[in-house]
C-alpha cells in the first residue's frame, strides 16, 4: 500500500484512529487496480470514470473502488454481490494476499499496509484465519496435518498442535477421519477440513470466501447450520462472501452489498429487503419474499426410503414391509431417478417373477430443479400425494420437498421479519 | 552468384578457440583440481561397485526390482538381465560404466534441482535458461566431448563432465514445470496461513512436484546412460569403449554382446526408476473426488435422517 496515493483515495474523511475497541476490521478508501501502472487510475481523470470505459481506456480493472467497511468485533459480516463485483479481491486484501492500490486497513487495530514482510508472517500466522471456496488442502498431508498446519506455521510443540487440531476436526464433525488424505474425503468433508484448520488457530478473525459455494444443496445447509452454532459458541468476527441471497439473510449480521467494486449498502438484513438502497440492490432483493427466495434446495430432505433399480421385487417389498412404506423413489446406480414404485406395482412384478424393475413398471413423477423457487412448488407439492423429487442436470436425486417443510419455511421466515 | 561470397565471413570458431585457450591458461589449476577430485569419487564409486560380489549384485536388483514394481516377475526378469551382462564377460566394464552414470546423475541431481527452484521463482531466470537448455538438447551429443577434452584431458572425468551437460536439462525443465504447476489455491491457502518462501518450497512446493521431478531423474538418467557411451570417444572404458573397438575390429558378435548389455542395464536402470516415480506418484496424486459418491458418503458418516428413517 503506497501512503503517497491514500491522500487521494482518503480524501473525503480524516484517516481513522488506529485502535477503536469494539472495531475488528476497518477499511478505509481501499482501491484496487489491476493492469499496468495502476496508480494512474486513481488521477482525478480517471478515477470517476465507470469500470468499463476505464478498462477501455488504460487497460486496467478496478475491483475495489474506495471501500470503506467497519466490522465489528463478534459480528457476523457478509459481502454479497453478483460475480466479478470485488468480494473475493476485498477479503484477499485484508490479508494482503492482494496488494491493494491504495487506502489504509486496520484489523485488530493494527495497520495491515504497514506490516514489514515478518511482521505480515506473524498476522497471518496468529491472528486471522480464512477458509477458500477451493478449499486449498494439501493433498500430501493428512486430515490431521492439514488441520495443525497453520499451528505448525506458528511454531506449536507436535504435540500441542495436534491436541488442538484434534478438538477442532471434533468441532466439524470430523473426529475419526483423522488420519486419512483429503483426496478419500467428500466435497463438503474436504470444507470441514478447511474449516477445522482455520478454527484450530483460535483467530479472533475468520474470513470466508464463499466457503460452501462448492456442496451439495443439502450439505450446504447442514454447514450452514454448524456455522452459526460455531459462532455462537465461540463468538469470533466472521467476514462471509457469498452471492446467494437466502446464505447471507440467513447467517448475516449485517449484509454489505458490492457492485462493480463499490460497497454501496451496509444494513442488517430486514432493513436490505425492507429498505433496498437502490436499483441494484432491490434486483437482488425484489423477489425476497420467502416464497420467492427461497429454492426447492433450501427446504428439500433426505427421502425416507429409497430403492436401487437392480434390487429385485422380493428384497424391495421386504425393505418396504421393513419400513412400513407403500411407496419409495427408485434410482439407478449413479443416484438418477427413474420413478416411484408403489407397493401394488412391486407385488405384480414379484407375481410375474421379475428379477429388476424396470423404468416402464414405475409411475413418473416430474422431478424439480434446485433452483425452483417454492412459491412455483406450492401447486405441485399439493397436487399429488408423493413429496416431489428435486434432481440436479444429471438428473441425479438430490433430495425430496415435503409440504410440510415449504410450510415450515415460510413460517418461520415470517416469524423473524 | 549463387554460392555465397567468400568475403563475407564471421569467423566464430577462432574466437572460441581463443577463449578456450584463455580459460585453460588462467584457470587450468581449478579444472586440474577439479579434474584430480573427480576422479577419486569416480574411482571410489567404482572400486565399490566392484566391492559387491556378483551375485550379491544380481540378487539384490532383484528385490529392488521386485518391491518397486510390485511383481516377482518384474523382479527376477531385473535380475535375469544383470546377470546376463556378466555372462557376456562384461562385468567390470558395466560397473565402470555404471559409476560413470552414477556419479554424473547424483551431480546433475544436485546441481539440476536448485536451478530448476530458480527458475520457477524467477521469471527472468526461466527466460534466461530456456533457450540454453534447448541448445543443449538439440546440440548433437558429441559437441560435448571437445570442451570436456580441453578441460580435462583424456579419461573418464571428462566423459562425466560431457555426461552431466548432456544429461542436466530434463531434471532442471521438470523440477521447473513441477513447481509451477502446483495449483494456486493450495499456494494460496498455505500463504494465508502465514507461509513464507522455504514453508512453501518444503511443505507444498517441492512434495507436490516430486512426481515430476522424479520423471525428470528418470529421463537425465537414461540420457546419462546413453552419453557415457559417447564418452568412450574420449577415452572412458566400460561398455562404450567395447562396442567402439568392436566397430574398429569390424567383430559384429562382440559388438552386439557389449551393445545389448548397455541395453539391459539401461532397461534395469529405466524400469526401476520409473516405478519409483509411479509410486511416488499414487501416493502424492491430488486426484479429484467422485462427485456421485458425494450424497451417500456425507449420509453415511452422519448417520443422517436416511439412515433413521
Ligand atoms: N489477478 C487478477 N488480475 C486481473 N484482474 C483481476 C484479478 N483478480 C480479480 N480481477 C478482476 O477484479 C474484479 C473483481 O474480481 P473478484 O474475484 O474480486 O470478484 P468476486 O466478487 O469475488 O466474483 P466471484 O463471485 O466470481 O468470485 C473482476 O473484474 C476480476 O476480473
Ligand atoms: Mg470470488
Amino acid at each position: 500500500m503506497s501512503n503517497q496515493s491514500e491522500s487521494i483515495g482518503g480524501a473525503q474523511a480524516a484517516p481513522p484512529s488506529a485502535a477503536d475497541s469494539g472495531i475488528a476490521v476497518r477499511a478505509h478508501g481501499i482501491w484496487k487496480v489491476f493492469g499496468r501502472n495502476p496508480e494512474r487510475v486513481l488521477e482525478p481523470k480517471y478515477r470517476d470514470l465507470p469500470k468499463k470505459e476505464l478498462q477501455r481506456r488504460t487497460g486496467c480493472v478496478v475491483a475495489l473502488r474506495d471501500v470503506n467497511l467497519e466490522v465489528k468485533a463478534g459480528e457476523l459480516f457478509v459481502l454479497m454481490g453478483l460475480s466479478g463485483s470485488g468480494k473475493s479481491t476485498m477479503i484477499r486484501t485484508l490479508l494482503r494476499l492482494v496488494e491493494p492500490t491504495s487506502g489504509t486497513l486496520h484489523v485488530d487495530g493494527k495497520d495491515v499496509g504497514a506490516m514489514s514482510h515478518k511482521e505480515l508472517l506473524e498476522f497471518r500466522r496468529n491472528l486471522v484465519s480464512m477458509v477458500f471456496q477451493s478449499y486449498g488442502l494439501l493433498p500430501h498431508y493428512t486430515v490431521l496435518e492439514n488441520a495443525a498446519y497453520g499451528l505448525r506455521l506458528r511454531g506449536d510443540e507436535k504435540g500441542e498442535r495436534e491436541a488442538r487440531a484434534i478438538e477442532a476436526l471434533k468441532m466439524v464433525g470430523l473426529a475419526g477421519w483423522e488420519s486419512y488424505y483429503p483426496t478419500s474425503l467428500s466435497g463438503g468433508m474436504q470444507q470441514r477440513v478447511g474449516l477445522a484448520r482455520a478454527l484450530a488457530k483460535n483467530p479472533d478473525i475468520l474470513l470466508m470466501d464463499e466457503p460452501f459455494s462448492g456442496l451439495d444443496p443439502l450439505i450446504r445447509r447442514q454447514m450452514q447450520d454448524e456455522l452459526v452454532d460455531i459462532q455462537e459458541d465461540i463468538g469470533k468476527t466472521i467476514i462471509f462472501v457469498t452471492h446467494d441471497l437466502p446464505e447471507a439473510l440467513k447467517l448475516g449480521d449485517r449484509i454489505a452489498i458490492m457492485r462493480d467494486g463499490q460497497v454501496i449498502q451496509v444494513a442488517e438484513p430486514e432493513e436490505i429487503l425492507s429498505n433496498p438502497f437502490d436499483e441494484y440492490v432491490r434486483a437482488f432483493t425484489r423477489d425476497a419474499s420467502p416464497a420467492r427466495v427461497f429454492t426447492a434446495s433450501t427446504v428439500m430432505e433426505e427421502p425416507e426410503m429409497l430403492l436401487y433399480r437392480w434390487q429385485g421385487p422380493l428384497t424391495a417389498r421386504t425393505e418396504m414391509e421393513h419400513n412400513k412404506r407403500e411407496w419409495s423413489f427408485v434410482v439407478d446406480r449413479k443416484r438418477v431417478y427413474l420413478g416411484v414404485a408403489t407397493r401394488d406395482v412391486i407385488e405384480r412384478l414379484a407375481k410375474e417373477k421379475r428379477t429388476t424393475v424396470e423404468k416402464d413398471d414405475l409411475q413418473y413423477l416430474e422431478p424439480v430443479k434446485p433452483d425452483v423457487i417454492i412459491e412455483d412448488l406450492f401447486g405441485l407439492v399439493s397436487s399429488g400425494s408423493y413429496p416431489l423429487p428435486v434432481t440436479d442436470d444429471q438428473g441425479r436425486l438430490l433430495g425430496v420437498v415435503r409440504p410440510r417443510a415449504i410450510l415450515n419455511a415460510l413460517s418461520t421466515e415470517e416469524d423473524d421479519a | 552468384m549463387r554460392d555465397f561470397p567468400d568475403w563475407i565471413r564471421f569467423p566464430v570458431a577462432d574466437r572460441v578457440d581463443h577463449a578456450m585457450r584463455w580459460v585453460l591458461n588462467n584457470l587450468g589449476w581449478f579444472f586440474d583440481w577439479v579434474g584430480d577430485v573427480g576422479l577419486g569419487i569416480l574411482i571410489s564409486v567404482e572400486r565399490a561397485l566392484l566391492f559387491v560380489p556378483w551375485w550379491v549384485a544380481v540378487i539384490g536388483v532383484g528385490v529392488l526390482a521386485w518391491r518397486v514394481m510390485g511383481s516377482k516377475r518384474s523382479g527376477i526378469a531385473m535380475a535375469v538381465l544383470l546377470f546376463m551382462v556378466g555372462a557376456f564377460g562384461y562385468w567390470t566394464h558395466a560397473m565402470n560404466t555404471l559409476s560413470v552414470v552414477i556419479v554424473a546423475v547424483a551431480f546433475s541431481i544436485t546441481l539440476g534441482i536448485p536451478l530448476g527452484i530458480l527458475m520457477a521463482w524467477n521469471n527472468t531466470v526461466r527466460n534466461l535458461l530456456t533457450p540454453i537448455l534447448d541448445a543443449m538438447q538439440t546440440m548433437p551429443s558429441f559437441v560435448y566431448l571437445i570442451p570436456a577434452l580441453m578441460l580435462f584431458g583424456l579419461g573418464r572425468v571428462p566423459a562425466t563432465f560431457a555426461t552431466v551437460i548432456y544429461a542436466i536439462p530434463p531434471v532442471i525443465r521438470l523440477t521447473n514445470v513441477g513447481i509451477r504447476e502446483v495449483p494456486s489455491a493450495v499456494i494460496e491457502a498455505s500463504t494465508a496461513f502465514g507461509a513464507g518462501r522455504w514453508n512453501l518450497l518444503f511443505d507444498v512446493q517441492l512434495p507436490l512436484a516430486r512426481p515430476s521431478i522424479m520423471v525428470g531423474v528418470n529421463q537425465t538418467t537414461m540420457m546419462a546412460l546413453a552419453m557415457v557411451v559417447i564418452g568412450s570417444m574420449i577415452g572412458n572404458r566400460g561398455l562404450g569403449m567395447e562396442v567402439l573397438l568392436a566397430i574398429n575390429r569390424v567383430n559384429i558378435g562382440q559388438g552386439f554382446e557389449a551393445g545389448i548389455s548397455i541395453v539391459f542395464l539401461a532397461i534395469i536402470i529405466d524400469r526401476v526408476t520409473t516405478a519409483f516415480a509411479k509410486a511416488k506418484k499414487v501416493e502424492a496424486s491430488t486426484g479429484e473426488d467422485t462427485e456421485t459418491e458425494e450424497i451417500e458418503e456425507e449420509a453415511e458418516e452422519e448417520g443422517s435422517p436416511k439412515a433413521s428413517a
